[in-house]
């Protein structure tokens, strides 16, 4: 491909990606249907669940380790959030487990 | 007074993002290696983390400009991985209303992470409402360009070992699901988006769930509208 082939291919799909941003504010540029703020007040809920699965979509990230570390660092997350209720700190602490459990307990090569 | 609370919006922002700031610093970084590896001036990288600006779809061009040309698949793939995104649009239309001249701007950066933050409701206290989105916004995107274009221009892994810090974002999303759980009086739409996607993707696989799921979840909040919306408070 040339360069402007490239940057044509690339503009398609920041074009494509835009639309997906700008339709539901185009098309609700008065006033918002209630069904829709009802969407609006239910939605984030169901979108939460949605990307914690859409996270792990490709299954195990180390794959070698059966997915063992990402269950440990999920329940470690999962329980520091329901326990101190500090975003920071799950996040942090879920992530520095999984790091652990990565290097020191499944370490793969690479 | 309206310097004051802009500089507190963005010191909000600074904070709440911090999570962001090293999920996107390390997958940024990782992003722009993987242009430099396939043989791309830095620019290629910097530009797509400024135009396309959604994460996954720029590791999937990536490979496919390495192809043939064609912009009607770019398009099409565009728009199938990132259809979750009107969801998020759909969720931010009343928030984002009053939002002036910093809307169009707000509106082009809304992606996942972004809207993780904005969309759990919260401003912080001494933050102003718009501004507070608008540095959320801001931030995120300077963390994606400038990890890509570290990991573009210098090609090289980092000095120490970091295994497992993609974890960051798994993390956040799976926190910000628990803490959203303890606020809801009842779990339907959380429960409902969590066994829909996982179900579409036992059924369709990675390529296709998405776009099944999301449709699922619509129809399902659709069906049980009458029972959900008085739970939803003031805005229902």
């Amino acid at each position: 491909m040339t360069a402007l082939q490239t940057a044509v291919m690339i503009g398609m799909a920041a074009l494509a990606t835009q639309l997906t941003r700008w339709t539901p504010f185009l098309l609700f540029r008065r006033k918002t249907p209630s069904v829709i703020a009802y969407l609006g007040a239910v939605l984030p809920s169901a979108i939460w669940g949605m990307l914690v699965v859409y996270c792990f979509r490709n299954g195990p990230l180390v794959t070698a380790s059966n997915g063992i570390p990402e269950i440990l660092a999920s329940a470690a997350t999962i329980g520091l959030q329901a326990w101190k209720r500090n975003m920071a700190l799950s996040i942090a602490g879920g992530t520095l487990c999984y790091m652990a459990l990565v290097q020191i307990v499944f370490p793969i090569s690479g | 007074m309206i310097a004051h609370s802009v500089a507190a919006s963005a010191k909000a922002a600074f904070r709440t993002t911090l999570p962001i700031l090293i999920g996107f610093g390390f997958c940024g970084f990782s992003y722009g290696l993987y242009m430099h590896s396939l043989g791309f001036e830095p620019i290629f990288p910097i530009l797509m983390a400024l135009t396309i600006f959604a994460g996954s779809l720029e590791f999937i061009m990536a490979s496919m400009i390495t192809g043939p040309f064609a912009p009607v698949t770019a398009f099409i793939v565009g728009l199938v991985v990132n259809a979750r995104h009107l969801f998020y649009g759909i969720a931010m239309l009343d928030r984002y209303r009053d939002t002036g001249p910093l809307k169009p701007y707000l509106i082009y950066g809304l992606v996942d992470e972004t809207f993780s933050i904005l969309g759990m409701g919260q401003v912080p206290e001494g933050a102003d409402k718009r501004w507070y989105y608008f540095f959320v916004t801001l931030f995120n995107e300077a963390y994606w360009v400038l990890a890509t274009a570290v990991g573009a221009v210098f090609g090289e892994d980092m000095p120490f070992d970091t295994r497992g810090i993609e974890f960051v974002l798994p993390a956040l999303f799976l926190s910000i699901f628990v803490s959203s759980w303890q606020q809801e009086r009842q779990h339907f739409s959380s429960l409902g988006g969590l066994g829909i996607t996982l179900g579409c993707l036992l059924a369709f696989g990675t390529a296709h769930f998405l776009l099944a799921a999301m449709l699922f979840i619509v129809f399902l909040l659709l069906v049980f509208r009458k029972k959900l919306s008085p739970l939803t408070g003031e805005r229902a």
